[in-house]
């Protein structure tokens, strides 16, 4: 009678262990699809982790934020990416982006202010352009040429804009190497997905 | 006054401006094992904030920290 009682006793432990494992597992099933789910309604529809910047002007002290941004976005573990546009395409030509130059004019930020009708006057680009790179050089900010290979090699995406290309007459052997060539909608369909966009 | 950290890599990135000591410190964490210990070493003020932002969004560890001399000193431990 004892031993009859003992087996009863393990059969009954044993289907309510397998019941309370199948509701527990259960339990613990619904808890991890809500917690995916609310974490998934948190962010929006189809955006990644990614910034989508363009790159519109040629000058000097308007080619790093885009160069600087990118790469800092890179190192943070975000997917980057540059459209060089218009005068933005002289950055990524690898015949002009090592004499990228700085106007004076319409500039009430120079370091010493120089007056437009002075900024006009022969010279006064390369003057602002030379005091730039002095400032640069103090702080040891790396060059427009060394930003691009650290873009590269930290796997930004750069995109060349092939209507400037045909507007200006350059070629992609002119472009450095690593670059893509797309048009607007290639780069909206990057951007599309992307948490930040800006415009420089 | 030194950290009491074990420190497996060191890297100085004394003199270097943004975004230089973030992009350097990213490249080190890359080479290394998780749970290893990076010291890097930054004169830029506006390390303090970029690297607190830096170990935030990559979920890598700020073990310590030590100022002085106009001299930043991060130790970072690399996770997962």
């Amino acid at each position: 009678m004892g031993a009859t009682e003992k087996d009863i006793d393990a059969i009954v432990e044993e289907r309510v262990q397998a019941v309370l494992d199948r509701k527990l597992d259960a339990l613990v099933d619904e808890r991890v699809a809500r917690a995916l789910a609310e974490h998934e309604a948190r962010q929006a529809p189809g955006q990644l982790d990614r910034i989508a910047i363009v790159a519109s002007k040629g000058s000097l002290d308007m080619a790093y934020p885009p160069l600087i941004l990118a790469t800092t976005a890179a190192a943070m573990g975000m997917e980057a990416g540059i459209f060089f546009t218009f005068y933005g395409l002289d950055i990524i030509n690898k015949k002009k982006n090592r004499s990228l130059g700085v106007p004076p004019v319409g500039n009430p930020a120079m370091p010493v202010p120089v007056p437009n009708i002075i900024g006009m006057l022969p010279g006064m680009t390369s003057a602002a352009t030379m005091m730039m790179k002095n400032w640069m050089g103090r702080v040891k900010l790396q060059s427009v040429p060394e930003f691009l290979d650290m873009a590269l090699d930290l796997d930004v995406k750069l995109i060349g804009c092939q209507m400037t290309m045909d507007v200006m007459g350059t070629r992609q052997s002119d472009l450095i190497d690593g670059v893509q060539i797309g048009g607007a909608a290639t780069f909206l369909e990057f951007s599309s997905k992307a948490k930040t966009s800006l415009f420089v | 006054m030194s950290s009491q950290v074990h420190v497996d890599e060191e890297i100085d990135c004394r003199g270097l401006s943004c975004p230089l000591p973030i992009i350097k410190t990213k490249k080190a964490i890359d080479g290394m094992q998780a749970g290893q210990v990076l010291k890097m070493l930054a004169t830029d003020p506006g390390s303090i904030n970029d690297m607190a932002a830096w170990v935030s969004k990559t979920g890598n560890e700020m073990v310590d920290r030590e100022e002085g001399e106009g001299i930043y000193t991060y130790y970072i431990r690399k996770v997962g």
